[in-house]
């Protein structure tokens, strides 16, 4: 049992020659400017919204837009916030999300959002223009070397050489962006290439190249696989983003084998919403904040069976002490996640949906022929249900103050029967709408988890509602992450979309201070913000609508309020100044050492009290 | 509350495993950007270039070969070779240093500056190791030397009390013998 075949050095990857069967070459042929034909490709790409900002270097594409009603416009207020949109477009719909940017600062500004779309394996396509092409490299006015400067934050960029060469190149793009792991890509045309006239090159016409190793799921790793979870008697799913980005096929295939198996299952971040939380079988999330009985089934089982997730360090902890005595069997489309941090005992390459299809189909050509003994799992499940019992979410309530965790429960409970999609900004927040915020469908759930991209939840929630524009869409945010992007509020008043963000403010870098806190003997260091902007006079100075809760006996009304408001909101969310969140997996420390919260569960502790703790 | 002494987030590194020498050949589309997406996973992920070596080799296809001597433990090897897979234009990734005896070689300018019998014990080393002289003054020598990097190195470290002086080097090039194909 190994993974040797992922190691093996890949086979010519071929190009998928598209029956390339060559228009007659003549004179007749149309052609077109070069932003034409960019926005042929787009429109045979299947694209409905751009997320963009104008330049000098973009003007003949947004002028052939103009002209266009096919494609819809989005005009944002920074590129980053563009970025994100595509970001949260992509995410929640499957879809590739689209960008366009202008030259120098335009492609500068998005570079953050092209590096966590990187990060979190997300299919963007960025569009950026370049200065003319013999002003390339003279220090021209609004130019920078793009696809140098992007080259690390992406999955592949194009500098595009000819107007003749650029439909390919944008159905080139698409193909990367979205085939084998997801990310982003970057097309950097220069401004004369805009105009250059050529003619158009069809998808089907386009000759491409593969961007990734194609891989069949071989039999008999899927045999030695289930040979493993039949004898297993203390399994756990370990899943992740890639259960996502495979589609809903896979997050189907997945709980028809977590059910038909009956094992336990975790997920990492990036992963909530693949199997529904409400199940029985969920563990909850795992990692640095994960729960306790995720954190310790993955530290003493002894099968794994990782979907679609990539052992980050926020996940495995401690390496040396990572799950010691367990056997790993690794699913992930991108051979090259296997063995990275973690040695594992089968890999099998390829997409999520395809392998646990195949897992279940050889679990039940089994099942029928030999039951698995019976019981075996009844001390594994024994034990998660002792741990369960440990309530590692639980918190100290208050009835005179918003505890963060309260808000989150309340937002979570009031918003049950609504259609919801949440995203966040990075910090304490999140890792509390992670672990109160419940998801049963794959989708739902935008988070910057690789990256950890302060200002990714606005934007990403105006890309989420372009796409859904009857969804609620709530971004769960923290006061100075939310003032990272913040501008963008002037983007959903324009374009109407009834964005909901939800700030918990603790007028603190929340957890920033809380590694201040348990790292550097509580010296806050720049981590308090005085002088925050009233939120709720800044939403109105948006053209949005502004709520403010200070007491819980108020909160769920204004939550309402917020939900209710008929255009973008603001929800200033006073809560607790000097909250943590727990569980806790301290630095250099294993999963079976997680720090708990101090206080349970009653009223005995108060706000004041937990600050000792 | 016992936390780590290090106080960093990321886990303790475990002990270094043994590091090898491999050459890989790396086939790639001769487009802009090709070297630059090859080098800077090398430079990003902190892997080890000890010769790089590159240039069209198939003219018609517009394909290169870049030949990287590299260094690492087993798993980074591995992952070196995996993560090169990731790239676009990379079309295939061969381990030339897997197979049991594929010919590597090296091509070294050595230029040495001296008189007397210096002169004549480098031009007598030179013979042995079949290095030519390509350019020749009453008071020096250039050398053309070819061979597996350790006789290149060794020649270089021979004329080194000879007066050496510049030394220009190819890095490996490498090919697998008999009939199999890269």
């Amino acid at each position: 049992m190994s993974a040797t075949d992922a190691k093996a050095a890949p086979a010519e990857k071929s190009a998928s020659a598209s029956a390339a069967a060559k228009p007659a070459a003549g004179s007749s042929r149309l052609v077109k400017a070069g932003a034409e034909l960019l926005l042929d490709a787009l429109e045979e790409q299947g694209v409905e919204v751009i997320f963009g900002y104008p330049g000098g270097a973009v003007l003949p594409i947004y002028d052939a837009l103009h002209r266009r009603t096919s494609i819809r416009h989005i005009l944002v207020r920074h590129e980053q916030g563009a970025l994100h949109m595509a970001e949260g477009y992509a995410r929640s719909t499957g879809k590739p999300g689209v960008a366009l940017v202008t030259s120098g600062p335009g492609a500068t500004n998005a570079v953050t959002g092209l590096a966590d779309a990187l990060l979190d394996s997300i299919p963007v396509v960025c569009i950026s223009g370049q200065v003319a092409r013999k002003l390339i490299g003279t220090d021209a006015f609004q130019e920078c070397d793009t696809v140098g400067i992007t080259r690390a934050c992406t999955k592949h960029n194009y500098l595009v050489p000819s107007a003749q060469r650029l439909p390919t190149i944008v159905h080139e793009a698409f193909h990367v962006a979205a085939e084998g792991r997801p990310g982003p890509v970057l097309i950097d045309i220069p401004k004369d290439v805009q105009f250059e006239e050529a003619p158009y090159v069809s998808k089907a016409d386009a000759v491409l190249r593969e961007a990734g190793v194609k891989a069949e799921i071989r039999a008999s790793d899927v045999e030695t696989a289930v040979d493993l979870m039949r004898r297993a008697r203390r399994p756990v799913f370990y899943t992740g983003g890639g259960v996502i980005n495979a589609g809903k096929g896979a997050s189907d295939g997945l709980r028809a084998l977590v059910r038909a198996t009956g094992f336990p299952i975790t997920s990492t971040l990036m992963g909530l919403g693949a199997y529904p939380a409400s199940d029985p079988q969920w563990l909850g999330m795992l990692g640095m904040h994960g729960s306790y009985e995720a954190n310790n089934a993955m530290h003493d089982c002894d099968l794994m069976i990782c979907v679609g997730a990539r052992f980050d360090d926020r996940v495995t902890g401690r390496l040396d002490a990572f799950s010691p005595a367990s056997r790993k069997i690794h699913i992930d489309i991108d051979p090259s996640s296997v063995n990275k941090n973690v040695p594992v005992d089968i890999a099998i390459i390829g997409d999520a949906g395809e392998a646990l299809r195949a897992l279940l189909a050889e679990w039940e050509s089994r099942a029928s022929a030999e039951a698995p003994e019976e019981g075996r799992l009844d001390d594994w499940r024994a034990r998660i249900e002792a741990w369960r019992e440990v309530k590692s979410f639980a918190y100290a309530r208050s009835s005179d103050a918003i505890k963060p965790q309260h808000a989150i429960e309340r937002l979570y409970q009031l918003t049950r029967d609504r259609d919801v999609y949440v995203t966040t900004e990075v910090g304490q927040h999140q890792m509390w709408a992670a672990q109160h915020f419940h998801f049963d469908e794959p989708n739902r759930w935008m988070t910057s988890g690789g990256l950890g991209t302060m200002g990714y939840g606005l934007p990403a929630a105006i890309g989420v509602q372009v796409a859904h524009p009857d969804a609620l869409v709530v971004d769960i945010a923290g006061d100075g992450s939310v003032q990272m992007t913040m501008q963008e509020m002037s983007t959903a008043v324009q374009f109407g979309l009834p964005v909901k963000i939800f700030i918990l403010n603790n007028s603190y870098l929340g957890m920033v201070r809380q590694w201040q806190e348990l790292l550097h003997e509580r010296r806050y260091a720049h981590s308090y913000s005085d002088a925050l902007p009233d939120f709720v006079k800044l939403a109105e100075a948006y053209g949005g609508y502004g709520f403010r809760a200070t007491h819980p006996d108020e909160l769920d009304e204004k939550i309402i309020a917020m939900i209710d408001a008929p255009g973008p909101a603001l929800f200033d969310c006073v809560v607790t100044a000097e909250e943590n969140v727990f569980p806790m997996i301290p630095s250099g420390a294993a999963h079976h050492e997680m720090l708990l919260g101090g206080a349970v569960t009653g009223e005995e502790i108060g706000a004041e009290g937990r600050k000792l703790v | 509350m016992s936390l780590n002494p290090s106080q960093s987030v990321y886990p303790v590194a475990g002990p270094a495993e043994e590091a090898s020498e491999c050459v890989l050949a790396i086939i790639v589309d001769n487009e802009p950007g090709a070297l630059a997406r090859v080098v800077g996973l090398f430079s990003a992920r902190g892997y080890n270039i000890e010769s790089l070596t590159v240039a069209e080799t198939d003219v018609k296809r517009h394909r290169s070969r870049i030949t990287i001597v590299t260094r690492g433990a087993q798993s980074t090897l591995e992952q070196i070779k995996l993560q090169l897979g990731r790239l676009i234009p990379v079309r295939r990734v061969v381990d030339v240093s897997a197979e049991e005896d594929a010919l590597q070689r090296e091509l070294a300018l050595v230029k040495v500056v001296g008189e007397g019998d210096h002169r004549v014990e480098a031009m007598r080393m030179a013979e042995i190791f079949r290095a030519r002289a390509v350019d020749i003054t009453h008071s020096s020598f250039v050398f053309e030397v070819t061979g597996a990097r350790e006789k290149v190195n060794a020649f270089i470290d021979l004329m080194r009390p000879l007066g050496l002086s510049d030394v220009a080097r190819t890095g490996v090039l490498s090919i697998r013998r008999g009939i199999a194909k890269d």
